[in-house]
């Protein structure tokens, strides 16, 4: 075979994707002046996405660190993705910051150094082939996204950092003692030292391992994992830092981080599901899922805070996600990883406009933003359209993942399906009432321009419309091969 | 001679449950400093018997990690931060002692039959070891819930984490990365707090949790 065109790149692409945004890390927090460091935020992570991009086309070898498969490479272009648009919305976003005082050009160095530095912890948790490294990875990524959430050093901002902080280290503490016993569990089976703590290798042996330690070190991975998946009950921090961030981070949080740590479970779950003699790891997931998502539905209705209004819609989709993967199964799986895909879009999508709202409108007070599609007609349709396709209605995207979702779930097992589908019922409630408060009526408040750039959210958009009327062929298969993966 | 190592690892990490159950009714900042340094005492000791048992050189640089940092300096640190806020006064806790006490005995014998039955087919060694591990985790939670103060619930984390260094030292040829990086992070983690502590002090002049509840967002 001839040698691919790529093949004379530099550079491994898994090393780049990795070390883009390490060395931008590095460089933006040395540098001044916020124009140039947003510009290169931008750049940074659009170098990262292409990096991740050649990934399909030129896979390196499994290392013992690192390692590709067609599972990781999903999240890892979605979360580059997500991460590139996030930053070119963050450019415009924190000009306004700054210039009405919120931020100070020191807080703007910081914010850009720990936006790279996120990056970083992200991919290297869905690259690594260590759960150990993958676990000091989530653990980067915690840390991170705590100083994101406390650099506004208000009040309510301090709060939200420190209960985060708490629950994320009480979750990541709980996913370490996992760790340790998964290790504990293979190592009579593959041996002291490295190997054992290897995915490929522990994959490879899964039906060696240990099964009692194996069902304890799975509680815990799911209990500690799930905590930053945000997973009802463990979800407590979940709307305190969405909402008292900035913007941005508040995308990136439910676009890509509750992604990582689904990851995490799910490639626990792959393991589980390789020992015929341990529990099935399936009910404990649907079971999770389906409590964060009806409980998640009722509480959209008291939400008076726009921001952890959709941070509750978060924990109901991140619940209706981990609901499908827990019911497995081709098309359960199949339909989970598009809903996973179009989630992350569209919420990131209406996290951009609703970052727009509360800088023009100069709040986040549901009841003080009315009127939007007659003061702001481009910002406030881009809102309807993201909200209507986050509730689940044709002809978007998300409509056809969670159909695909329900009417598995009936085949299977027709009584989960009806309280499935009467907590997505309440949520759509929900959601339709705020929206139709907040879109229509007599405008209120600040009437001001928005001077801000739409592409980041009407792309997002866009795509997700597309995926709603016509899915590409290689798409779909891409994703069903990784359904089948996944078991 | 078997018998005797298993012995004294057993002696040091049931040592370490007990100082978790000291932790849990200190009602004094600087008692519970104190004691917590004593917990990182033991739980050093604890690793380098393991080194010395297992062959295992690693595991001496995890012990002396464990003795410098978490019984010499952050006690030493968060002894500043006290005094400079001026909270070493009684601690509040939530509920009571005796009520925590009985808890925690509940948590150790839970953590007991849960490992001790899973881990049946492990070493003796690691097996008990284990179950110790546990027990000093689910105290540290136990201690983060029922402590409202910030510095509290710090020194309950971190001897969850010590709970976890012990847990790690003791499944045998792990590898050194997950333990420095486990030492490394406890170091990112007290950073981490001791800004956002200051920042607090700076704020709200109080380190108590219960004062930053006040704002929901919908409690209005």
């Amino acid at each position: 075979m001839m040698p691919h065109v790529l093949t004379y790149l530099p550079f491994e692409p898994a090393i780049a994707v990795l070390l883009i945004p390490a060395c931008a890390a590095l460089l933006l927090a040395v540098l001044p002046g916020y124009r140039l460091t947003a510009y290169l935020n931008v750049l940074a992570t659009l170098a990262t996405l292409l990096a991740a991009l050649t990934l399909f086309i030129l896979r390196p070898e499994n290392g013992i660190y690192f390692f590709v498969d067609d599972l990781n490479i999903v999240f890892v272009v979605l979360g580059t993705f997500v991460g590139f648009t996030t930053s070119a919305f963050s450019a415009s976003y924190i000009g306004h910051e700054l210039e009405i005082g919120r931020l100070t050009p020191a807080n703007l160095r910081f914010y850009h150094a720990m936006y790279q530095a996120l990056m970083f912890a992200m991919n290297l948790a869905l690259l690594a082939n260590n759960i150990g490294l993958m676990w000091v990875a989530i653990e980067l990524a915690t840390l991170t996204t705590v100083l994101m959430v406390g650099i506004y050093r208000t009040h309510e901002a301090l709060e939200a950092a420190w209960k985060y902080f708490i629950l994320g280290s009480v979750g990541i503490a709980l996913a370490l003692f996992g760790t340790i016993l998964v290790y504990m569990a293979a190592r009579p089976a593959i041996g002291e030292g490295h190997d054992a703590m290897v995915w490929t290798a522990l994959m490879a042996k899964a039906g060696n391992l240990n099964p009692g330690l194996l069902n304890i070190a799975f509680i815990f991975l799911m209990l500690g994992y799930g905590t930053k998946v945000g997973l009802a009950p463990l979800h407590a921090w979940l709307p305190d830092a969405h909402a008292e961030g900035p913007t941005p981070v508040s995308a990136v949080l439910s676009g890509l981080l509750l992604n990582v740590a689904l990851y995490a479970v799910l490639r626990f779950k792959m393991l589980m599901a390789a020992n015929p003699a341990a529990i099935a790891p399936g009910p404990l997931m649907a079971t999770l899922g389906l409590l964060s998502l009806v409980f998640a539905g009722f509480m959209l209705y008291r939400r008076r805070d726009i921001k952890r209004m959709f941070a509750y819609s978060s924990i109901e989709h991140m619940g209706l996600i981990t609901f499908a993967f827990g019911m497995g199964g081709p098309l359960a799986n199949f339909a989970a990883l598009l809903h996973m895909t179009m989630h992350s879009l569209t919420k990131s999508a209406i996290f951009f406009a609703v970052g727009h709202v509360a800088q023009v409108k100069g709040t986040q007070k549901v009841a003080e933003i009315r009127g939007l599609t007659e003061s702001h007609p481009l910002l406030g349709w881009g809102l309807v359209t993201g909200v209507v396709a986050i509730a689940g209605l044709p002809p978007l995207g998300i409509f056809m993942s969670e159909f695909l979702i329900v009417s598995s779930t009936f085949a299977r097992s027709p009584l989960l399906a009806v309280v499935l589908v009467l907590g997505l019922l309440v949520a759509l409630g929900a959601l339709m009432l705020r929206l139709s408060d907040i879109a229509f009526g007599k405008p209120t408040g600040s009437l001001a321009k928005v001077e801000a750039s739409y592409v980041p959210l009407f792309s997002h958009l866009a795509l997700v419309l597309g995926a709603g009327i016509y899915l590409p062929g290689p798409l779909v298969a891409w994703f069903q091969n990784v359904a089948r993966l996944l078991g | 001679m078997e018998r005797f190592v298993l012995d004294v690892a057993h002696l040091l990490a049931g040592g370490l449950v007990l100082v978790s159950f000291m932790l849990l009714y200190q009602d004094r900042m600087f008692a519970l400093l104190n004691v917590f340094a004593l917990h990182a005492v033991v739980l050093s000791l604890s690793v380098a018997w393991q080194a010395y048992i297992q062959k295992a050189p690693h595991l001496y640089i995890t012990a002396g990690i464990a003795m410098a940092l978490k019984a010499v300096i952050i006690p030493v640190a968060l002894h500043r931060v006290v005094v400079a806020l001026g909270i070493h006064r009684s601690i509040e806790t939530v509920g009571g002692i005796g009520p925590t006490m009985l808890a925690g005995i509940g948590l150790v014998a839970l953590s007991m039959v849960v490992m001790l039955r899973a881990a049946a087919a492990a070493d003796p060694l690691a097996r008990e070891d284990l179950a110790f591990a546990l027990s000093v985790v689910l105290l540290g939670l136990l201690m983060m819930v029922t402590r409202r103060n910030a510095v509290s619930q710090i020194v309950g984390f971190m001897s969850l984490e010590n709970g976890l260094i012990l847990a790690a030292a003791g499944a045998k040829g792990m590898p050194l990365v997950v333990e420095i990086s486990v030492a490394f992070s406890v170091l990112v983690a007290f950073i981490v707090i001791g800004v956002f502590l200051f920042r607090i002090r700076e704020r709200f002049d109080s380190v108590d949790v219960q004062a930053l509840d006040d704002f929901r967002g919908e409690r209005r």
